[in-house]
């Protein structure tokens, strides 16, 4: 008779194919466990399984809007690999997309009744300040004093969005606006310029797309690529080939808090056009699932990235036609995570019955 | 068949890429040290991984007392008699020695009982243990010791002892084979997993020797020499090393002097005035217990800590005892640490990856920031080549190597660079002799082109055998040097053991 209970013995060698189909798996089963879901609720499951990830990208603008979604969770991920690659757990993107928007939003006030071709770049360049500087708090406070970067990284998510609230109801409010806690709309040319006419996919994609490829010869061909995997991987080896560690951790805060910033400058400048209180639906938080799903490689990223962002307008939709809660599409994010750390941990150990004598 | 306690019959075990033990047959007597002697990658951990639950075989049987014996797990084998101690510690580091030891029976034990079970085997067996010190604070062969008792307590019958001897020092080899033989008297039957010939022919009644998964011979040890045994286990002959002396300058190339380093942390050994000199071709050992400060004072040779209170370095007139391991290697100095997986390689990156971790001006690795993987790869292939490295290619991860094949690759990695020093610790530790040979016989020929190395070991034979001068490191202090060809072997056990007449 064996034991009820599995224990987890570990696999002398995990299969490569294997690891190359964990996230495809992870996915097949979440739509599986969603199925269940859907069908406790009461719903035929085909029907809304349809409605959650086949009808939002069934017309031309439901896949502009895939797109817009995409964006900012892909180039948040990317960014974040720079940490997570470097085993450093950064899950304040949140904040560092709020401070981007702020300062890139706030040059955006500044100019607001300026046209002129420097503005957007200057507000880019702000944004990315913003966030850099914003990552490089944790930096410090790990690199000097030793301190969890988990806890000070998400403690700074919410210090930056007090922030934002504050000007967007105090100094920075619209003087037209009806008391409405926003700021003023930006210029024009303090806008992302729309892709195609009619559609809301901005060029925050293309500069995601661009620091992708970036963030994928840093990554593969570079030292300073090696120099993040091998303190990653062991801190003691690094230590042994003489890089320096502490560089290694502010350069990495420094580029992740950049990107989410250009990522939240992006946002208030494309599909928002000013400052207020809910510029990000989460996105630094579920860019983490982004990164991990894309299993931290630029490419995986981009398709992780598509699928994450299919979960946000498969919640709207049900919302809509099936009168569901918007939060599904949470529940469809954890579910993903859920089954990707699992088919992970199945991948390099295995459950074993012992018998029992 | 009285006598016999244990009938391996054609034991068979593949696993994916290799068969690990092919058709494995042969007897275990009672009441005798019967040693299983092969290189790394012979099969032997194995056949005892088989014994001990950890693995099931393919085919075959076992008997144990002429009963059929078949285990899934080491509780199971523990408790039908067989007790194994492992090369690798499996130890709590964060608790005592008390909690390690209560934790590892299977038994429940109240701490009193234990106290009493343990005077009792700690006089009988000659194994002292101080059982309120933390796992961290032991040396490794404190440790080793904690694991042996633990297994004693439930009163084996058969004790499997993986390498047994390899952290520790002549004397302790000594009481460990006390150790044994009063075991052995008492009944029981000890299996010796070893790499070290003079082990095999001075302890062990038998020999079952293993290669490529095969048994080649299983004999009593009564009529063998360490090249009998060799020749057996290798299947080629090994050639005679001699120390030779006429190569070396007198010019001093490296010079440590008073060297003094606090720590502040129990678990390290704070360095005393530490001096030595090498010369330009030397090869300089430094031989000792473990934990008496070698790896503090690797540390503060490669750069690794560069906080000493008080002291200096000098290499080819520069001082460089603040300088890190990158600007030490910019002077063409390298070095290869002890731990060769997750410190001298990381084991999750290909072989060709690990040759970036040791950069030296000469290389040709790095182009504005950008690795020039061609150069890489070649330099990964020559290393491979020159240094007869067993792998599928420059792109196989460095953690599918085994032992001695990944640190014949690091060493050569160093070597290739033509270093005019290097400093390196336990050159051969836990890997098979083919590859132990080869290494040692790189550091040789190396120090005969003009390279000085500084050796620390605690295998007193590999220092015996490769160096000019011995000095001894105990509690962080350094003795005076001897020149290897005039040392007395009785003069170092004592150092090694504190005592300095």
């Amino acid at each position: 008779m064996n034991s009820l209970f599995p224990s987890i013995a570990s696999r002398s060698q995990s299969s490569g194919l294997m690891n190359f189909f964990v996230p495809i798996i992870s996915i097949v089963l979440t739509l599986i466990t969603g199925s269940i879901i859907f069908v406790l609720l009461g719903f035929d499951p085909v029907y809304a399984l349809y409605t959650f990830f086949i009808s939002p990208i069934s017309s031309t603008y439901g896949i502009s809007e895939l797109f817009v979604k995409a964006t900012p969770l892909a180039l948040i991920a990317i960014g974040l690999s720079y940490c997570f690659k470097n085993n450093i757990y950064n899950i304040g993107a949140e904040g560092q997309l709020t401070m981007g928007a702020i300062f890139g939003g706030g040059i955006g006030i500044l100019f607001h009744d300026t046209n002129a071709f420097w503005l957007l770049p200057l507000m880019i360049f702000a944004g990315a300040i913003g966030g850099a500087l914003w990552g490089l708090i944790p930096a410090i406070l790990k690199t000097k004093f030793n301190t969890n970067e988990i806890l000070t990284s998400l403690m700074l998510v919410y210090v930056a969005l007090f922030i934002l609230d504050y000007l967007v109801v105090g100094p920075w409010k619209d003087p037209f606006g009806y008391s409405f806690p926003k700021s003023r709309p930006f210029s024009e040319s303090g806008r992302m310029p729309l892709l195609f006419d009619g559609l809301r996919v901005h060029f925050g994609l293309i500069i995601t797309l661009f620091l992708i490829f970036i963030s994928w010869f840093i990554f593969s061909k570079t030292i300073f690529g090696f120099q993040l995997k091998v303190s990653g991987y062991s801190p003691k080896a690094a230590r042994y080939a003489g890089f320096n560690q502490t560089t290694l951790v502010f350069f990495a805060f420094a580029i992740c808090g950049a990107f989410a910033g250009i990522a939240g400058l992006a946002e208030v400048s494309g599909p928002i056009g000013l400052l207020y209180r809910d510029i990000s639906p989460n996105y630094g938080f579920t860019a983490i699932i982004v990164a991990f799903l894309g299993r931290l490689h630029p490419i995986g990223i981009i398709f992780a990235s598509l699928v994450i962002a299919l979960t946000y307008l498969g919640a709207e939709d049900a919302q809509l036609f099936l009168q569901i809660p918007s939060a599904v599409g949470f529940i469809f994010q954890g579910l993903v995570l859920f089954y990707l750390l699992g088919a992970e941990l199945l991948i390099n150990y295995k459950l074993t019955y012992k018998k029992l004598l | 068949m009285s006598d016999t306690i244990l009938n391996i019959e054609n034991i068979t075990k593949s696993f994916p890429r290799v068969i690990a033990n092919k058709k494995v047959t042969f007897d275990i007597k009672k009441n005798a040290v019967h040693a299983i002697l092969g290189e790394n990658g012979a099969g032997k951990s194995t056949l005892v991984k088989i014994l001990y639950g950890l693995l099931e075989p393919d085919e075959g049987n076992i008997k144990l007392n002429n009963k059929d014996f078949k285990v899934n797990s080491p509780a199971e084998a523990r408790k039908q008699g067989i007790g194994m101690v492992f090369q690798h510690f499996s130890l709590f580091d964060s608790l005592s020695v008390k909690e390690n030891l209560i934790l590892g029976i299977d038994e429940k034990m109240s701490y009193s009982d234990l106290e009493n079970k343990l005077e009792n085997i700690s006089s009988r067996y000659n194994l002292p243990l101080d059982l309120d010190a933390p796992i961290t604070a032991l040396s490794a062969g404190e440790k080793q010791r904690v694991e042996i008792v633990r297994i004693l307590l439930q009163d084996p019958q058969i004790l499997i002892m993986d390498e047994p001897t390899s952290v520790l020092t002549p004397q302790e080899v000594e009481s460990l084979f006390v150790t044994l033989n009063a075991l052995v008297k008492e009944g029981r039957t000890i299996l010796y997993i070893t790499h070290k010939l003079e082990e095999v022919i001075s302890i062990c009644d038998t020999v079952t020797i293993m290669r490529s998964g095969e048994i080649i011979d299983t004999s009593s040890t009564a009529n063998q020499t360490p090249k009998t045994l060799a020749t057996k286990m290798l299947g080629q002959k090994l050639d005679d090393l001699k120390t030779n002396y006429g190569h070396i300058k007198d010019e001093v190339n490296f010079e440590v002097k008073n060297i003094s380093c606090d720590f502040n942390d129990p678990f390290l050994t704070d360095l005393k005035n530490i001096s030595f000199q090498v010369r330009v071709g030397e090869i300089y050992g430094i031989a000792g217990v473990a934990g008496n400060g070698q790896s503090e004072l690797m540390d503060i040779l490669t750069g690794e800590n560069i906080n000493i209170k008080s002291g200096s370095i000098t290499f080819d007139n520069k001082k460089i005892e603040k300088y890190g391991p990158q600007k030490r290697r910019d002077l063409s100095i390298s070095f290869v640490p002890e731990n060769r997986l997750g410190h001298s390689a990381v084991p999750e990156l290909s072989l060709s990856e690990n040759i970036l971790l040791s950069q030296f001006p000469k290389n040709n690795f790095i182009r504005n920031g950008i690795i020039l993987k061609n150069n890489v790869d070649d330099f990964a292939n020559n290393v491979i080549n020159e240094f007869k490295v067993i792998t599928p290619g420059n792109d196989a991860k460095a953690s599918s190597l085994s032992g001695g094949n990944l640190q014949k690759y690091v060493i050569g990695r160093e070597i290739s660079s033509k270093p005019k020093i290097l400093i390196i610790s336990h050159p051969t530790w836990g890997i098979d002799a083919g590859a132990e040979h080869s290494i040692r016989e790189s550091l040789i020929e190396l120090s005969q082109n003009g390279t000085s190395i500084i050796v620390i070991s605690q295998d007193l034979d590999e220092l015996i055998e490769i160096t000019h001068k011995i000095s001894v490191i105990y509690d962080g202090n350094l003795s005076k040097p001897f020149k290897t060809s005039e040392i007395e072997i009785e003069k170092l056990g004592l150092l090694m053991g504190g005592k300095n007449e």
